[in-house]
């Protein structure tokens, strides 16, 4: 009832305030007119009669007020007043205002960035209906699965309503005369079904459109890929286009909000996976042991993942029982979906969170700097808010007025920040960071971004605001306004401030560390040996059966083209691979030693990442042979199967590199393989990887249409490139490549330490800022509460160091002692690092040196001009202030 | 200042019950007659008066209605309400409940212990 009542009250207050106002106005004019007749009659004039009346009824506005009040029209009323109130105290000090607001800004701005990726990689599910259900299905440590074990789990499972299996790959496509690569994604019959996706025109392709191996001959575009390259033209449906020379019908187009089932990769198109050979030259869908499939299932309602695991590997003991040999030892597990598994899935969450968690440092040390602010302004105003104390304010309407200005300063700062990480997340999404390949994140933010950056710039503004309540509460009218502006005695112990400006500069001088340990990662892993030479090296990457070219055409044509590339003035080594290192995709071959019989997983002898080279090879990439020989052409199909391993291959399974000169291993298949020659270590997967066996074949022994030539020269890239061009149009006019420094190619493998350097660096200056505001802060207003204290100082002949010892003393013992907390916290902190930046390590003196003088430094910048401030005090102005 | 008593916290409410409970009266009108009943030995101030009035409309104990003063003036006029009378009732025995205790208290002597 009473609820109901106020609420009603509060309503009607709003709505008909002014009419509330005018009846209490006219009410207690009423009550003066009363007052005077009486005075009027008791023998005063008209006039002085009126003048007692007022006198005697007391402080008019303040029974007006409190009247308003108890009528219950306080809320709305006082609110509006507050806001007006402290929007004006606000503005009075534009300065204040201005640094307040902007350091607020960065905090909620550094969040609301790292927020929009944490929930754009991790927290909101795949643009796909119940989303929830979907689990990417994993055997042990290896992501992928083969075609055959595919389709037992999708046939014999009980507890998920479909499986769905795709590989990422590219292919060049012909619209209006001209190949151009695409990526697309090769996708099992259900694929659509399972994911309950509609097309947005025309339809999509289904389980019932395969029958065998090259059966199915239709693309599904995507919605950007037919409104890039088709005009969003609706007459595509039904159009023949050609994949790899091969006609290929247009079923229909994907709606725009779906990009396929992996966050990093959209595709341009959908292939049927049965048309494998096709689109990638070969098929390995009928080989248990061709391990390249994703495998996404769709849970019935009501089964929990781990009934589903434990379904899946019943299916696997089968499996184990009937192909001993390829599904040895496997055990199924489940992860979400998105970030390729766990294999992206891992390592981005801990970054995502590392981020998140210096985010959320940022805005701690922003808070800090906001609290030290506040209050150094309310002791500041402490005389003005004695005075108000001394009129009759109460104690809780001047917390409320200081607390709707922290509140106000947090809403600046969170709309300020909110829509500059708005500004750069949108850039982000349409970022391409690699060359080639369509690899971006749709990072937009959305309604959850927004909740939350505001909630935090709420929160942080009700933190900040109540510091300086104690302040308030203590004051003593009297005290403050006899003792005036210097009656301020000095703090020995520490403050609440001084501890918040420790805490703070600890903060910054943790995003410093970071920042500077991945700084020194990224410049360490660009100095480390690659195992190549990417400097003066340019390269072609093709696919010769995009050109259709396959069997026995492939290794006559790359023959064409190498000898034809050779031949081109300036350029002293050519050769080629079906792949490079350090570059997306790989694949990993399981040897064995000569001695094994048995071929099961757990007897392997090493995982070795494998590359088919041509000869000419190691001489283009600028790798350095040990020992032994590198290939030749006579390395065929009919001479003995020869290898060159790298030196961590021959300690790994021969023991040291003399005793694998000469050699023999086995080969997954059991095939005795002969080492002739051994190279140095390189970087074959990530940078920051520990030393990897590797194994290079004759390409001419394992052919691949797959080609990356590599050319080193001494030529400008761009004439080389051209020069390249043309030759190559000139072998085949209809065969698409791309031409790349490998240095540009590099790209791939240097962007996850970029970024994580980009993302540190940012998150360190900003802290770096907010160290030297709130120190700055700190700093000036030491020396402007003693700089009467200084001015008599220096009259009796202090001497500069002691002047500065006296105010700015206290400033850097907190700076030494907060560096230091940092310092520990970073190092402990820069674990997180070491997933993705090369040798990661904390314990690098250049990385202390770097803090120790980047926070001094900080220190002296901030302090300067406060400095140069208590220098210049002169006793003669100051005392005569007074 | 001295001849006047000054009045203890939650006494106002009660005098602005008990001048109402003698008949319609505006705000002037309160204090005159708080003044005429207390002998003029209770000091109010006279703003003070509309906030307690105010708070009295809204907890339903005090109805108000526009009217003609006795001056001629336009004036508002407080009259008890039914939960008005029982309030005032009721806080009227308190207080002679406490002021006898507190009476008695006062008066005891040295023997009667």
């Amino acid at each position: 009832m009473k609820l109901v009542a106020s609420l009603r009250a509060l309503a009607s207050s709003f709505f008909h305030r002014s009419r509330l106002d005018g009846e209490i106005e006219e009410e207690l004019r009423s009550h003066l007119q009363h007052r005077a007749d009486d005075l009027e009659s008791s023998g005063l004039a008209r006039a002085e009669a009126e003048r007692r009346a007022a006198i005697e009824f007391g402080g008019y506005q303040r029974f007006k007020e409190e009247s308003h009040e108890a009528l219950g029209g306080q809320l709305t009323e006082n609110l509006v007043q507050d806001v007006r109130f402290s929007f004006r105290a606000l503005c009075k000090s534009p300065g204040f205002t201005l640094v307040a607001v902007f350091t607020l800004a960065l905090g909620i701005g550094a969040n609301a960035v790292v927020f929009g990726m944490l929930n754009a990689l991790i927290l909101r599910p795949l643009n796909v209906p119940q989303a929830q259900n979907l689990y990417m299905i994993e055997r042990g440590r290896a992501p992928t699965q083969s075609y055959p074990d595919y389709l037992d789990l999708r046939d014999r499972n009980r507890d998920f309503k479909g499986i769905v299996a795709y590989e990422m790959a590219p292919a060049g496509l012909d619209i209006r005369d001209s190949t151009s690569p695409i990526w697309l994604y090769e996708a099992s019959g259900n694929y659509f079904d399972v994911l309950g996706i509609q097309p947005y025109l025309g339809r999509f392709f289904h389980a019932s459109d395969e029958h065998g191996p090259n059966s199915a001959p239709y693309i599904v575009l995507s919605f950007a890929y037919w409104h890039s390259h088709f005009q969003s033209d609706p007459g595509v449906v039904g159009r023949v286009v050609q994949l790899n020379k091969y006609n290929y019908t247009i079923l229909g187009v994907a709606p725009a909000r779906f990009r396929g089932t992996e966050l990093f990769f959209a595709p341009d198109l959908w292939a049927p996976l049965v048309n494998q050979q096709q689109i990638e030259g070969f098929s390995g869908l009928n080989s248990r042991a061709a391990r390249g499939m994703w495998l996404v299932g769709s849970l019935k309602t009501g089964m929990s993942p781990a009934e589903a695991t434990a379904d899946l590997n019943s299916v696997a003991a089968s499996l184990a029982r009937a192909y001993p040999k390829e599904d040895g030892s496997i055990n199924f597990a489940l992860f979400r979906p998105g970030l390729l598994g766990d294999m992206l899935g891992s390592p981005v969450r801990a970054f995502v969170g590392g981020l998140m968690f210096l985010a959320g440092l940022i805005l701690l040390a922003a808070c800090a700097n906001l609290g030290g602010l506040f209050a150094t302004r309310a002791a500041d105003r402490s005389r003005e808010i004695a005075l108000r104390l001394a009129l009759g304010s109460s104690h809780k309407r001047i917390l409320r007025r200081l607390l709707t200005e922290a509140i106000l300063v947090s809403l600046a700062g969170g709309l300020l920040g909110l829509s500059g990480s708005v500004a750069l997340l949108r850039w982000l999404s349409v970022w391409q960071p690699l060359p080639n390949i369509p690899i971006n994140v749709s990072v937009d933010a959305d309604g959850r971004t927004y909740i939350v950056a505001l909630l935090l710039a709420l929160l942080s503004g009700l933190l900040f605001g109540i510091v300086p309540i104690r302040q308030v509460l203590r004051a003593n009218p009297w005290q403050t306004i006899k003792g005036g502006p210097s009656g301020a005695t000095l703090p020995r112990r520490f403050t609440l401030r001084d501890l918040l400006l420790a805490g703070q500069i600890a903060v910054c001088a943790v995003l410093v560390t970071s920042a500077l340990v991945a700084v020194r990662g990224l410049m360490r892993s660009l100095d480390s040996n690659l195992g190549f030479d990417p400097q003066n090296a340019i390269q072609v990457n093709t696919d010769l059966d995009m050109a259709r070219y396959s069997g026995d055409q492939v290794p006559i044509m790359q023959q064409r083209m190498l000898d034809a590339v050779a031949n081109i003035p300036g350029v002293t080594a050519a050769g080629f691979a079906d792949r490079v290192p350090l570059n997306l995709g790989w694949s990993d071959a399981t040897v064995f030693t000569d001695s094994t019989t048995d071929y099961r997983p757990s007897n392997a002898a090493a995982e070795a990442s494998a590359y088919n080279v041509s000869p000419g090879y190691f001489r283009a990439a600028a790798t350095t042979m040990l020992a032994g020989r590198a290939f030749t052409w006579d390395d065929g199909p009919k001479a003995p199967r020869v290898a060159v391993v790298n030196r961590e291959f021959a300690r790994k399974v021969f023991g040291s590199l003399e005793q694998a000169l000469g050699a023999h291993f086995k080969d997954w298949g059991g095939t005795r393989v002969e080492v002739i020659g051994v190279v140095e270590d390189g970087k074959y997967k990530t940078l920051a990887e520990s030393p990897q066996a590797a194994l290079f074949l004759p390409i001419r022994q394992s052919p691949s249409s797959e080609t990356w030539l590599i050319v080193r020269s001494d030529l400008d890239p761009g004439v080389l490139a051209n020069a390249l061009r043309q030759t190559l149009r000139s072998l085949d006019a209809g065969l698409p490549f791309t031409i790349n420094t490998w240095h540009k190619e590099l790209d791939t493998a240097l962007f996850a330490p970029r970024a994580a350097s980009l993302a540190l660096g940012v998150l360190g200056g900003l802290g770096a800022m907010l160290a030297v505001t709130g120190i700055f802060g700190m700093a000036a207003h030491s020396v402007s509460k003693r700089l009467r204290e200084l001015g008599i100082r220096i009259a009796l002949g202090a001497q500069r160091g002691e002047v500065l010892r006296a105010v700015l003393g206290r400033v850097f013992r907190l700076l030494a002692f907060g560096s230091a907390a940092g310092l520990l916290l970073g190092l402990a902190a820069t674990k997180v690092l070491s997933f993705i930046v090369y040798q990661a390590t904390p314990r690098d003196p250049v990385v202390l040196a770097g803090v120790v003088l980047t926070m001094l430094f900080l220190g002296l910048v901030a302090a300067w001009i406060p400095a140069q401030h208590a220098l210049a005090a002169d006793p003669l102005i100051l005392l005569r202030e007074e | 200042m001295t001849d006047h008593a000054e009045l203890l916290p939650g006494t106002l409410d009660l005098l602005i019950l008990k001048a109402v409970s003698l008949g319609p009266l505006h705000g002037y009108g309160v204090l005159l007659r708080i003044g005429q009943i207390s002998g003029r030995a209770l000091l109010i101030e006279q703003g003070a008066l509309y906030p307690a009035l105010f708070r009295l409309v809204r907890q339903g104990l005090l109805k108000a209605t526009w009217g003609t003063s006795e001056n001629n003036r336009r004036a508002k006029f407080y009259e008890l309400t039914a939960a008005g009378r029982r309030r005032f009732r009721e806080e009227t025995e308190g207080w002679n409940r406490l002021a006898a205790a507190m009476a008695s208290a006062l008066a005891a002597q040295p023997e009667e212990i």
